[in-house]
């Protein structure tokens, strides 16, 4: 008997190891055009256990501190064995797992994934996002460098603008009036403690409910498949599905290794609090579309101001969005028209938004 | 009803604002009435509201009268009459005095500025402007050429005529106009030549407001030429540790000895340009072999720290471009971007330690920076090296993920192919 089978027997002797593992045997999923759709989740979720990994190994040298911070990561680029690498592989795999994220949610909402009963898989989906983008936004601070210390400067100072609890969201989130050494070490407990925390227990609640309800099946060959039924194809996930995981992982790791060594996260100057803020300041590209539109909003609209109109604009988006599944069950076609009409604008103004941050002056 | 009662409140507020409208200007003319008649006259004798308004004298509570004397709260002419003690137009003769009697008054200025100094009479009549127009020359310059008159502003007024920016063209109306200027046997290309210098486009083009105008080596109140062997102290004010290698150097005694004015002889004067290590070369800008003689032991040591300059210099870009490479790489190497201010630190140090005119002394600056640019060439060549490795490493781990991904995709291709098992 091999040392593995050995293992087994002695797991199954004790936790009944093939009936934990039964369900995951029998899992199959659904096989169609659209497919390679399904491959986004896991993505996000390997670039997520990297992120992880890579963050543990930052904490070893990385100091928080406004005397500190920039320093430590400039020792992890420059003297660390392969501290730049493990802090470049950080920073680009955080903007690849937000951009894997958007991907898999905009595919979701074209595929109508998120219809009965995975409302609350979307629900969790999406808070997992924000979580993502509360990781960027506190993440980006930690070097401590200078336009990271003003676009927080900037981006807290649009938290102060949200109607009655603003700007005690700001000082929260500020550890004061402005920003200083203190926002760097809350920001680094958002960041090491509260988010890992809050974002471990959703993925794992995430993905507890994709195993319970399986992989959606798109709407057009679900139909095609009920008039069809010699048409449905499926395949098993251990080991068919899981190895063409394992392939797209590898392959999202190969791509992660190269903008790493080809373009290394810079560092840039370290942070003046009494310098002037420089040109240029801008917020990670995720939230360019947020920026660009709250910069071009009108000072007042009607009688408001228009910053406020832009927050109370894209919080009501964002919450609709979050109870999207609902809107489609209750508005039957003209719902599912309203949602596809939705996500296209929402795609289509995000992506010209952002170029138009990076392109305007 | 409420309307009717709402105009009458109107009205009521109305005739009370007038009032205070008319009271105020009734006051203002008891106070000075010269200008009901000087603001609606023509030039020269114009002198309207908002010129004297802008008037620091004025702001500061002096009137016509302080300076012309008269009554201005009489109207008409009897404001002007010799009871009142109306002197009428200042003869330019007796205007350095008029001024001087307030201005060299130090209990008077006192209360009204009392870091101003109190010595510009005193100053002016030792300025050749003084001088001269103690003989008797009135086409000197007297207080209002330089200050203006009715509207006169302080100095650090952007729009004063003595304001660090236009206090060239200030002196430029009189010493860059050639008819004025005939007969003071001087030139008239003073302002042309500054401003092609580096100081003028420190102060005009940088807006560095400590750089030198005419009144910085010349003076102001005192305003005279520096004599041959004051040129050094003149600029010694700005060029501290050039005057202390100089005051060291050979130079120094043998420009005593051959009536040469210091700094003068080798970078000019109105005209001063930027210098470069081409001043120490043999080409047309230098200014060494204009005395020396090619071959003697001056010559060469001239041409060691011309080396040494030159070295130091390419040491530096060599390293930049090193580095700057690397930079553009996304190799972190700020602290040897920021060692590089140190050794260009050195460069500008020899540079200054050229004035001592000792190539030994030269020659350690050099090294130390030379040390320093060698050090950050080094971390920039380590930075490249570093790039290449990870680039390197980067295709064997790529190549090592391809072999994966094609062997995942031949054993998925395996598994699918055969029959399920039953």
């Amino acid at each position: 008997m091999s040392l593995l089978s050995r293992v087994r027997t002695w797991l199954d002797d004790r936790f009944h190891w093939d009936d934990l593992i039964g369900p995951l045997k029998k899992k199959t999923v659904p096989v169609h055009r659209l497919s390679y759709w399904y491959f986004l989740g896991g993505i996000t979720l390997f670039l997520f256990i990297i992120q992880v990994c890579t963050g543990i190994l930052l904490l070893l040298y990385y100091r928080p501190g406004a005397n500190e911070a920039f320093e430590s990561v400039q020792y992890i680029m420059t003297r660390v064995q392969f501290g730049w690498l493990v802090r470049s592989i950080h920073s680009w795999a955080a903007n690849l797992m937000i951009l894997t994220a958007f991907a898999h949610m905009f595919s979701v909402v074209f595929l109508r994934a998120y219809r009965k009963p995975r409302e609350l898989t979307w629900i969790s989906g999406m808070l997992l996002l924000f979580l993502a983008m509360g990781f960027g936004f506190s993440g980006y601070l930690l070097p401590w460098n200078t336009l990271a210390f003003f676009a927080t400067k900037v981006g807290t100072e649009i938290t102060g603008q949200v109607p009655l609890i603003g700007h005690s969201l700001m000082v929260f989130l500020r550890g004061g009036e402005d920003v200083t050494g203190a926002t760097l070490t809350r920001f680094f407990g958002f960041h090491v403690a509260v988010l890992p925390g809050l974002t471990t227990l959703l993925v794992l609640i995430h993905l507890a409910l994709v195993q319970y309800f399986g992989m959606s099946v798109p709407p057009g060959v679900e139909a095609r498949w009920k008039a069809f039924p010699s048409q449905a194809r499926q395949m098993r996930f251990f080991p068919n599905f899981f190895l063409r995981e394992l392939m797209a992982w590898y392959i999202a790791l190969g791509v992660l290794g190269a903008l790493a060594a080809i373009l290394p996260w810079e560092l840039g100057t370290k942070a003046d609090p009494f310098a002037s803020a420089p040109a240029g300041i801008r917020p990670e590209w995720y939230f360019m579309f947020m920026f660009q539109t709250l910069k071009k909003i009108p000072a007042k609209v009607w009688f408001a101001d228009g910053e406020v109109v832009g927050i109370l604009v894209f919080g009501a988006a964002g919450l609709v969005w979050m109870l999207l599944p609902f809107f489609d069950q209750a508005g039957g076609g003209r719902g599912r028209k309203f949602i596809m009409g939705a996500g296209v604008f929402a795609l289509t103004y995000i992506f010209a938004m952002t170029i138009y941050g990076y392109l305007a002056k | 009803m409420d309307t009717s009662r709402n105009n009458g409140i109107s009205r009521t507020l109305l005739v009370l604002l007038a009032m205070a409208l008319f009271a105020g200007k009734a006051r203002a003319q008891a106070q000075n009435t010269c200008l009901d008649c000087h603001g609606a006259l023509d030039p020269p004798l114009q002198v309207t509201e908002l010129q004297f308004a802008s008037d620091i004298h004025s702001q500061k509570g002096l009137t016509c009268a302080s300076c012309h004397g008269g009554d201005p709260t009489k109207a008409d002419m009897e404001a002007m009459s010799k009871t009142a003690g109306f002197r009428g137009k200042i003869e330019r003769k007796d205007v350095p005095e008029l001024c001087g009697r307030c201005h060299s008054d130090a209990a008077f200025m006192r209360k009204y500025n009392p870091s101003l100094r109190t010595d510009q009479l005193s100053q002016y009549k030792t300025s050749v402007h003084g001088r001269l127009f103690g003989k008797g020359d009135t086409k000197v310059a007297v207080c209002i050429d330089c200050h203006g008159v009715h509207g006169l502003r302080p100095a650090t007024d952007t729009r004063s005529k003595v304001h660090p920016l236009n206090i060239a063209q200030t002196c430029a109306r009189c010493h860059a106009d050639g008819a004025y200027m005939k007969g003071y046997a001087i030139p008239t290309d003073q302002f042309a030549k500054y401003s092609t210098s580096v100081h003028h486009d420190a102060l005009v083009v940088r807006g560095d407001l400590s750089a030198p105008t005419c009144t910085t080596c010349h003076g102001n109140h005192g305003a005279a030429p520096p004599g041959v062997d004051s040129v050094q102290n003149v600029c010694s004010k700005c060029h501290v540790f050039q005057d202390q290698m100089f005051e060291k150097s050979t130079h120094k005694v043998a420009f005593q000895a051959a009536g040469l004015p210091g700094c003068v002889v080798c970078h000019g004067n109105h005209d001063i340009s930027h210098p470069t290590d081409a001043k120490l070369g043999s080409g047309p800008q230098a200014a060494c072999m204009r005395c020396h003689t090619p071959g003697d032991p001056c010559d060469q040591a001239r041409a060691e720290m011309l080396s040494g300059l030159t070295r130091l210099d390419e040491a530096i870009r060599n390293a930049d471009k090193v580095l700057g490479v690397a930079e553009s790489s996304g190799m972190e190497v700020s602290q040897a971007r920021l060692d590089e201010d140190q050794a260009r630190d050195a460069l500008t140090k020899a540079r200054v330690t050229i004035h001592s005119f000792k190539k030994e002394l030269v020659e350690q600056d050099i090294q130390e920076g030379l040390k320093i640019a060698a050090k950050n060439l080094q971390t920039g060549q380590g930075a490249l090296a570093e790039r290449d490795y990870r680039r390197k490493g980067l295709g064997f781990a790529l190549v090592f993920i391809l072999l994966t991904v094609l062997g995942l995709f031949l054993y998925i291709r395996q598994i699918e192919s055969q029959p399920p098992k039953a």
